[in-house]
Formats: structure tokens, C-alpha cells, sequence
């Protein structure tokens, strides 16, 4: 295992390397090419990507030279997506050395965040009052990386509420998600030595309509009157419904969304919200995995590293002086 | 076997979709098509394992006459009604079109109607004074709120030879702070979700599979 882990993270080191040295190269094939036709996907990927606007420039000048069908690539990689790589190299490199620390025994500090503290507070509250609670996964399928969060939550939830003797019900939008959830609180129940809690007629399909989903869910809200509702990933318009429905009934709120049109009204109906990357540390938080939390402290540091390279990069802005070219 | 089988399956598609995205070979182009098209197949097969859920779920509620079973018996009866109406008239014409147009969408829209007063009673949580938090959340709302209609262009004050609108100030909030700590989110989002594939990929996360972590 240790082997296996070591290769993995020389070979990012390596792969790191090497894609940092073909960026140059890549980005004067990009501009000094005569037949490109391009430049206008290279500029939507650079914006995506938070490309300063001189480096946009510069591609949509090698954009407007170009006219012919060819795309700009070195053969099997495709170096529009050079940076992309490059960052995801150097943050999988991070990752994976806090998480080879965390393995070493190193003690990590990591901060403290108010709503997977509560959720103890909020599955006791639930078995205090006899009723049972809620788990709403959000509405994207199972693909979505907030859905695989949510349901890494989910998993955490499910064991505190089987230690709890306490019954979860999780009405599904998606019947994948429904498929996975009844998986994976199942296990988790096995886990905790109560196999007999599980029922599968728990964690049921609902429908596809994202209103007549919501719908569903506050009717339950308002017959089950759970004490405690979780609604966990990524929600559209019907969030403030749900959570509205919720605060009537007077259940204890825990929300967490990656959604950030959506944030504000979790904030206001709900009395904990996981803000963006609160989300997908909700796991790991509750697991107290040492090898995770090396992971969620990787994190960390990798948004260190990007505050950094923002504020130099704004530093730059202001003198005007544009590294863009050098950067491809 | 059973543990690591998933584990392995995993790492092995996360990379297929990983490389696909990096590189254009033809051959990976077309096992990622291949994925897609399996989920749509899986998507098939767990919808008929959700509708027989949902079938049971409120099957159970009747027989048990468990608080509200009316709504079940509604339920069951809407379902069993769009099977048969799709099956003998067809979905373009007869009662299963009309469903959707004259029962259905009045009904979402219903749903969606209720956000505005939801929206109202969460506001008045919200913009309650009771911090130095909260009244700046209420001015900042309140000026937003007038510069966006016509009213708030014709609000403002005079800075030397500068007008500020209500308007004006309502685009630089929105502009400025309000985009910073919007993009601020937006970041840690992406590297929650980079760092969330990473570990599944490597088999680190695995409590999606039902394993613990």
C-alpha cells in the first residue's frame, strides 16, 4: 500500500514537471500557428479558468489570424487545457503529501466549523423528542460531486442515527441517488451493530419534477414533523421552500450547498449552513479519519497557495505589468 | 475482493474520465461516450427500481392507514393513471398531454408561486436588527433592493460635481463585495470538488460505497 502510494505521488510529481515544460511550448504553438480556427474556444476556456484578461488577449490575437479546421494540440494531450492540468497536478501533489503526514501520525489542526459540530446535537435532539429526521440529498444526480459529498455525509449521519436508534427518512429525486443512499445507510447501520433499523421504504423515490419534489418533501415535513432536517447538496429555486417549510415546523436546520445563489436563503431559514467547501469537508469532519483529514488539510493549503498567487497577481494587475506571455 | 473491486473499478473509470479530459485520442473519446451511454442505461434500470419504491412506500401508508394515507391513495391512483393513459392513448394526444398541461404545470407553478411569500417571511428573519451584522445586512438590502427599480435612479446624493444614484451604489455592492465573497465561495467550491474526485479516485473516500471511510 505504502509502495503504491509513494508511485502515485512521484508520478505527479513527475507528470507535474512535465506538463509545467510543455506549457511553454505549447502556448507558442498556440500563438504562432497559422491555421488555427481556435482562439475563440481558447479564450471561453481561459475565462473559465480565471485567465487574466491580457492572456485573453493574446489568444484571441492568435483567434483572429486563424481560419483554417485544425485544433491546437501537440498530438495525444490537448494543450488548451495545459493550466488546467498543471493546477490539478500541483493540488493532487499537495494533497497527497499532507495525506502521506497524516499517515506519519503528524497531529493536523483543522478549524472548526459550527455546523457538522451540531449535527450530534441535532440526531440527539431528534431522539430526545421521538420523531425522526430528514435527509434531503439536493436535487442534481448522482454524477455531481456535491451529490457524492452529500452522500459521504450521508453515510456519517446514518450511524450516528443508528447509535441513536433514531429513524431517518431521505425522500430522492434521482432513483440512482435513492439506489446509492439506500447502500450506503445500510451499511452504515450494519456498521454500528443495528442492521435492524434499516427500511428501505425510508429512503424512497420520489419524482423527477424539481417542484413536485419539493412538493413531496414538505409534505412529509408537515405529516412526519421531523425534528431534525438536513438538506445536503447542491439545490435550485426550491431551497427556500424546503427550508421555509422546515423552520414552520419547528425542526432543527442543518443545510450545506456548493449553490451560491442558493447560500443566502439556507442562511436565513436554516440554523446551521455548510457554506461551498464546507460541503465536501462534512465527511471527513465527521469521520475524524486521520488519512482524510490529511486530505482536508491539503486543501487547506492549496487555497493558501492560490491566495497568494491571487494577491500577487493583483499586486501585478496594479503596476501593469502582464506575465501573460510567459505564462502562455 | 469485495472490498477492493469497487475501489478498483473506481480508480480506473475516474482515470478514463480524467485522461479523457486532457488528451483527444479517438479511443478514449469513445469509451467516455460509451460511460454516458451505460448511465442512461443504469438511469433506466433504477428508474424502475424507483417507481416500484415509490409504488411500495405508498402501498405500505394504505395498508397501515398511517397519518394522511389520502395522499397515498392519490398517488398511487396519478401513477397507475399516466401508466394507463400513456399506454392506450398514447403520450402526444389524449389524457396524458392534457395531464401534464392542465394538472401538472399548474401545480409546479403553484410550488414555484410560494417562493415569494417564502421569500418575504425570510427576509423579515433576516433584516430583524439585532446586531451590528444584521443592520448592515438591512442597508445593504434595502439599497440594492431600490437601485434595481426606477425610483432608485432618482434617489441619491451629490458629491461635489458627482451624482451617486441609489442605483449607482446598488452596482458597485453587487459589483465588489458582494462578487468578491460570491468568488471567494466559488473557489473553495472548486478545490472542495477537485479534492473530493481526487480521493475517490485514489480510493481514499470510500463512504459513498457504503464502506466507511
Amino acid at each position: 500500500m505504502r509502495m503504491a502510494f509513494r508511485t502515485v505521488w512521484y508520478g505527479l510529481l513527475v507528470a507535474c514537471l512535465a506538463c509545467a515544460w510543455s506549457a511553454p511550448s505549447a502556448a507558442a504553438h498556440v500563438a504562432h500557428a497559422d491555421s488555427l480556427d481556435g482562439g475563440a474556444q481558447e479564450a471561453e476556456g481561459a475565462e473559465a479558468q480565471g485567465v487574466s484578461a491580457s492572456s485573453e488577449e493574446v489568444l484571441d490575437g492568435a483567434g483572429s489570424e486563424a481560419e483554417g479546421g485544425e485544433t491546437p494540440s501537440t498530438g495525444w494531450f490537448d494543450t488548451e487545457h495545459t493550466p488546467t492540468a498543471v493546477a490539478t497536478l500541483l493540488f493532487g501533489a499537495i494533497l497527497l503529501f499532507f495525506i502521506r503526514s497524516a499517515r506519519s501520525g503528524k497531529p493536523l489542526f483543522i478549524r472548526r466549523i459550527a455546523g457538522l459540530e451540531a449535527v450530534d446535537e441535532a440526531v440527539g435532539r431528534a431522539t430526545e423528542m421521538g420523531r425522526p429526521i430528514l435527509y434531503s440529498p439536493g436535487l442534481d444526480p448522482m454524477e455531481e460531486v456535491a451529490t457524492v459529498a452529500s452522500i459521504n455525509i450521508l453515510g456519517q449521519v446514518a450511524r450516528k442515527a443508528g447509535e441513536y436508534e433514531t429513524r431517518l427518512i431521505m425522500p430522492n429525486r434521482d432513483p440512482i441517488v435513492m439506489t446509492v443512499a439506500q447502500e450506503v445507510v445500510r451499511e452504515a447501520l450494519t456498521q454500528v451493530g443495528r442492521p435492524d433499523l434499516y427500511n428501505a421504504d425510508d429512503i424512497y423515490y420520489t419524482t423527477q419534477s424539481q417542484f413536485g419534489y419539493a412538493a413531496a418533501v414538505c409534505g412529509t415535513m408537515m405529516r412526519e414533523r421531523p425534528a431534525t432536517n438536513f438538506f445536503i447538496g447542491h439545490f435550485y429555486a426550491e431551497s427556500l421552500i424546503l427550508a421555509e417549510t422546515g423552520n414552520a415546523t419547528g425542526a432543527i436546520q442543518i443545510a450545506g450547498t456548493d449553490s451560491d445563489s442558493q447560500l443566502p436563503f439556507f442562511i436565513c431559514a436554516c440554523d446551521y449552513t455548510l457554506i461551498g467547501e464546507e460541503l465536501y469537508a462534512g465527511s471527513v469532519y465527521l469521520s475524524r479519519e486521520p488519512l482524510l483529514l490529511g486530505a482536508l488539510k491539503g486543501q487547506d493549503v492549496a487555497k493558501a497557495v492560490l491566495l497568494v498567487v491571487l494577491i500577487a497577481g493583483a499586486i501585478l494587475a496594479f503596476f501593469g505589468i502582464d506575465i501573460g506571455p510567459y505564462l502562455g | 475482493m469485495k472490498r477492493t473491486g469497487p475501489v478498483v473499478f473506481g480508480f480506473l473509470i475516474g482515470m478514463l474520465m480524467l485522461i479523457q479530459y486532457f488528451t483527444q485520442v479517438p479511443w478514449i473519446d469513445d469509451r467516455y461516450n460509451n460511460v454516458l451511454d451505460w448511465k442512461q442505461v443504469v438511469f433506466g434500470i433504477t428508474l424502475i427500481l424507483g417507481v416500484v419504491s415509490l409504488f411500495l412506500h405508498h402501498w405500505k401508508k394504505i395498508e397501515r392507514k398511517t397519518g394522511g394515507w389520502g395522499y397515498s391513495v392519490v398517488t398511487i391512483a396519478g401513477l397507475l393513471f399516466m401508466i394507463a393513459a400513456a399506454l392506450i392513448f398514447g403520450r402526444e394526444e389524449g389524457p396524458y398531454p392534457w395531464m401534464f398541461d392542465h394538472v401538472q404545470a399548474p401545480m409546479q407553478s403553484t410550488m414555484f408561486a410560494l417562493l415569494a411569500f417564502y421569500v418575504a417571511s425570510a427576509s423579515y428573519r433576516a433584516f430583524r436588527v439585532r446586531s451590528f451584522h444584521a443592520a448592515l445586512l438591512l442597508t445593504a438590502g434595502v439599497i440594492v433592493m431600490l437601485g434595481r427599480v426606477p425610483l432608485g435612479e432618482m434617489m441619491g446624493f451629490h458629491i461635489g460635481e458627482h451624482y451617486f444614484s441609489l442605483g449607482t451604489i446598488s452596482t458597485l455592492i453587487l459589483d465588489y463585495p458582494n462578487l468578491a465573497a460570491k468568488r471567494g465561495v466559488m473557489i473553495g467550491v472548486g478545490l472542495g470538488m477537485t479534492a473530493t474526485a481526487i480521493k475517490i479516485i485514489l480510493g481514499i473516500e470510500r463512504t459513498y460505497l457504503g464502506k466507511g471511510a
